[in-house]
């Protein structure tokens, strides 16, 4: 109940009981290993996946009639190695959906705390901002910010962030206005404290969890929004091997029923998005039960 | 009672005041149109003659007064590439939109209404286990990743249903079906908490208890309480699937207003743009402003909360 060190006991507490109630091993694993598969992207792959050769395109899977051991997965309409591809795919959902995530969770977690607890026009002002971005579909917005920025990687990021930063900043300043009516808020007060200080000390300690829980569930979205972008070419910009970009390419055998261009990188992203979202879920009611109706 | 509707109105104005400064300062920052509209190669000359054909060589704050003394009137000003007026361009496209979305809908409650309830009925049971893993595909299958599977099962593999365009109501099954899947899922889940919600109630053991058949307590009484919420969110998400279904709109080459707008960013269509964001915000705005009222002339305790 007294704030930032009580949090820190708090933790080692929870740690313990983490493995005790069903914890969610096979989303936990899903999710290491795409890590892994990530990070030692350039060592595992077979071939470079942004370059092929035109004399092997269309093969289809090794298992399938006309399929070869050289290429597991097949190749796509340019020669390039599918699994290569999906591979490094990987290592770019990973990288945008987590820097996103984690930059979109400080702004919007920063935000939250100012605007719940400094109230008056701040809040009006940042809660007017939040309706105003809210009244967009996140992806029109995503895909509106993306024409005006260009395609890149390190832009996607921003984009991501600049739309899903409300998401943080509505419930984290739903859960100040009622921490800032707290005793032990109070007692800062009383005891002189700086705001500055008792938003730092005091307040984020104790929205860290929401705010966790948040990015969590924030991921799958946030992976889905990008893969959305790159299909329609605002996102990602080719050659580099997307998930999202690789379904567009697929596109373009789907007609002749190349499938394995369109099935495996879907697959791809519902598998990482499913298990960020049953961690997510399962977080949700470990770490935080006011959110567990969200 | 008033004043709360006062209030809202203002935030709802404030809002949508903030969005058009918004689009229209964000719009001009994608580029220069004229680049775009002109031949290659023409000169300099043809460049500002296009610029002041469409305002654009004057000064940002005196076309926003221009922009938004016109739209007072109702004129959203003329495409850019169509040069037509935006308006009727908007509402030729809305009746595709419209349609796609109401079949969306139809898909997401006939899966999301009984697969909700019988998920209630049977908490914690097999079917239970089986809606939940329903709910959780949902919000995690891409759409458009749902319509690229169907077009490869049903066009290429079955050649039952066309892989593209509009026309016949076959046309509209697969898109419709992939926008409806994610809100199946979303219509789901809230079917089922408010089941549970008014299965544990008063009337409903009062109802059991006067010996009513199962099927007559769920039917009528539980399931007729249940809906008002899902109902309500369905209104909300009705207006979302206009504009939200850009991505499934471009699988499917559907002509709806998703498509009209990504078109209108891609061609820096100004006009365009600013019309398609702005309707679909009021849209939006205001499906949340009558919920907010409604809310507030059922329940009172939400009047006084401010």
């Amino acid at each position: 109940m007294n704030g930032s060190r009580a949090a820190g006991l708090t933790l080692a507490w929870r740690f313990a009981a983490f493995r005790s109630e069903g914890f969610p091993l096979l989303p936990t694993l899903i999710l290491l290993t795409l890590a892994l598969v990530a990070i030692f992207a350039n060592v595992i792959t077979p071939y470079n996946p942004e370059i092929g050769s035109l004399g092997d395109r269309f093969h289809p899977p090794v298992w399938q009639a006309g399929g070869s051991a050289e290429h597991l997965l097949g190749t796509d309409h340019l020669g390039r190695d599918v699994l290569s591809r999906l591979i490094f795919g990987a290592r770019v959902s990973m990288v945008v959906g987590f820097t996103a995530v984690i930059v979109a969770g400080l702004l919007g977690t920063g935000l939250g705390i100012v605007s719940g607890y400094l109230g008056g026009w701040v809040d009006q002002l940042i809660m007017r901002i939040t309706d105003t971005w809210l009244a967009l579909p996140a992806l029109t917005f995503a895909i509106f910010l993306a024409a005006i920025v260009g395609p890149s990687e390190m832009n996607i990021v921003i984009i991501l962030a600049a739309v899903y930063w409300t998401r943080y900043a509505r419930v984290i300043r739903g859960e100040v206005l009622s921490l800032k009516e707290r005793d032990f808020v109070r007692l800062a007060i009383v005891a002189g404290c700086s705001k500055r200080t008792i938003m730092r000390r005091h307040i984020l300690p104790n929205v860290l969890n929401s705010a966790i829980v948040l990015a969590t569930l924030m991921l799958g979205v946030v992976i889905v929004t990008e893969a959305s972008l790159s299909f329609l070419g605002v996102g990602v910009p080719p050659p580099k091997p997307a998930w999202g970009l690789m379904l567009a390419d697929g596109k373009k055998g789907l007609m002749a029923g190349y499938w394995w261009l369109t099935v495996l990188p879907g697959c791809c992203i519902v598998l990482m998005v499913l298990a960020a979202n049953l961690l997510g879920d399962w977080l949700r009611v470990k770490l935080d039960p006011q959110l567990r109706q969200l | 009672m008033r004043r709360f509707i006062l209030r809202r109105l203002g935030f709802a104005v404030v809002s949508l005041f903030l969005l058009s400064v918004t689009i229209f300062f964000f719009v001009r920052v994608t580029g220069d149109p004229a680049v775009l509209l002109v031949e290659p190669g023409a000169s300099q000359a043809d460049l500002d003659a296009i610029r002041q054909q469409f305002g654009l060589d004057q000064p940002l704050p005196v076309q926003y007064g221009s922009f938004i003394a016109h739209l007072a009137r109702g004129d959203f000003g003329q495409s850019f590439y169509y040069r037509t007026d935006v308006l009727e361009l908007y509402l030729s496209r809305l009746p595709a939109s419209l349609l796609l979305a109401t079949v969306a809908m139809v898909f997401s409650l006939v899966i999301g209404l009984p697969t909700g309830i019988v998920a209630a009925v049977r908490v914690n049971g097999w079917w239970d286990s089986a809606g939940k893993i329903f709910a959780l595909l949902g919000l995690s299958m891409p759409s458009f990743w749902v319509g690229l599977l169907m077009i490869l099962f049903f066009s290429v593999y079955l050649g039952w249903l066309p892989s593209s365009g509009s026309g016949t109501l076959l046309h509209v099954l697969m898109p419709a079906f992939a926008l409806g899947w994610y809100f199946a899922a979303a219509h789901m889940r809230l079917t089922r908490s408010s089941m549970l919600e008014v299965l544990g109630s008063e009337y409903v053991k009062l109802a059991r208890l006067k010996g009513l058949p199962e099927a007559l307590v769920i039917g009528k009484h539980a399931f007729k309480n249940a809906l008002i919420p899902v109902l309500t969110l369905a209104g909300i998400n009705l207006v979302l699937m206009v504009n939200v279904a850009v991505v499934v709109e471009t699988v499917f080459a559907w002509p709806g207003v998703g498509r009209l707008l990504y078109e209108g960013i891609a061609f820096r269509d100004f006009p365009v743009v600013q019309a398609t964001v702005l309707l679909g915000g009021a849209m939006i705005v205001t499906v949340n402003l009558i919920v907010d009222v409604l809310y507030a002339v059922i329940d009172p305790r939400i009047r006084y909360e401010r």
